[in-house]
């Protein structure tokens, strides 16, 4: 299985995300510069964590618009598999390919910390491979990543089991005190109607391996494979 | 030309936080009639155009396509003429 990481200038976790693919998971992976127009051979793509053009104007707004978004939302489009993390999340609701938006933390601090992840739908090629009732350690650092949504998309995104990870305590009750940035619900991570793009605020590429503190990240990954070989067979 | 004078200000319904501890601390000064606070952006985007409904439109795709954030922001503007 064959994966993209895009590279923006500004990016600052795309060598971790690479590391977690070719290291962790045992897969090719190569580097797409944000200029490139033509994408081709890629399995699935990832859009990870920085500050893509220096978070001017708003937090991905402009990345949007890099030259290599146009073949990254045609192979959504097309059903490819995304994920965006942080900063990658950023750009997949400015570009449209998710609802909702992400805007400054409501305690106005950069939040550098380990979270805890209560999954909501094990149902995705993202979550396949996480043993149900598992609360995953995963980190997040970001100072814009309060998710809001508007009531009548929030009824969607249930409806439609869009809400996948959501900020909670160690033993997985999502409560007030467990959310770090004001999303609305807790919300750390949502995908498209399809399935097949996620956005997320934590680093599940940082939390690959035991040495880190925690490998809970890495069964995203394995999640995927899982999908990509059972989609082949 | 015209400059566009455009104001961006997170909408009503969505929380102010940087608004709110401004608030607070307005307050802890002494101001105790503060209702209200909202944090934006001004953004001036200087335009050679000299037909006002053009321009307005212009402004209106940019602020829909990149200016602003529709689904947490709202804007308003006005052109004002100036010297080259």
């Amino acid at each position: 299985m064959k994966f993209g990481v895009v590279v923006f200038p500004g990016s600052n976790c795309d060598l971790d995300a690479y590391h977690m693919i070719q290291d962790v998971l045992q897969q090719p992976v190569e580097y797409l510069w944000h200029q490139e127009e033509k994408i081709a051979g890629f399995d699935c793509l990832i859009l990870p964590g920085g500050f893509s053009y220096g978070d001017y104007l708003r937090c991905g707004a402009i990345a949007r618009f890099s030259p290599v978004m146009k073949s990254v939302v045609d192979f959504a489009r097309q059903g490819g598999l995304v994920i965006g993390i942080c900063n990658g999340f950023q750009i997949l609701v400015e570009a449209g390919l998710l609802p909702g938006a992400l805007y400054r933390n409501t305690c106005l601090q950069f939040r550098c910390q380990d979270t805890y992840l209560k999954v909501e739908n094990y149902d995705t090629p993202f979550t396949r491979a996480i043993p149900r009732e598992r609360v995953l350690k995963i980190p997040i650092a970001h100072g814009e990543g309060n998710y809001y949504v508007d009531p009548e998309t929030l009824q969607q995104l249930k409806k439609n089991g869009q809400i996948i990870f959501r900020y909670a305590t160690a033993e997985g009750e999502v409560t007030p005190a467990a959310n770090p940035n004001g999303s609305v619900e807790n919300i750390a991570g949502v995908c498209n109607e399809r399935k097949n793009v996620l956005g997320m605020m934590p680093h599940p590429e940082r939390a690959g391996e035991p040495a880190l503190g925690s490998a809970d990240g890495k069964l995203i990954f394995t999640s995927i494979l899982k999908y990509w070989e059972g989609c082949r067979s | 030309m015209l400059k566009a004078q455009i104001k961006v200000l997170l909408k009503k319904s969505v929380l102010d936080p940087q608004g709110q501890a401004v608030e607070k601390s307005l307050s802890s000064l002494g101001y105790h009639n503060i209702n209200h606070v909202r944090i934006g952006k001004y953004l001036e985007v200087t335009l050679e155009e000299t037909d006002r409904a053009a321009a307005e439109a212009q402004v209106r795709e940019m602020c829909a396509r990149l200016l602003t954030n529709p689904v947490i922001e709202d804007y308003t503007f006005e052109l004002v003429e100036v010297e080259q």
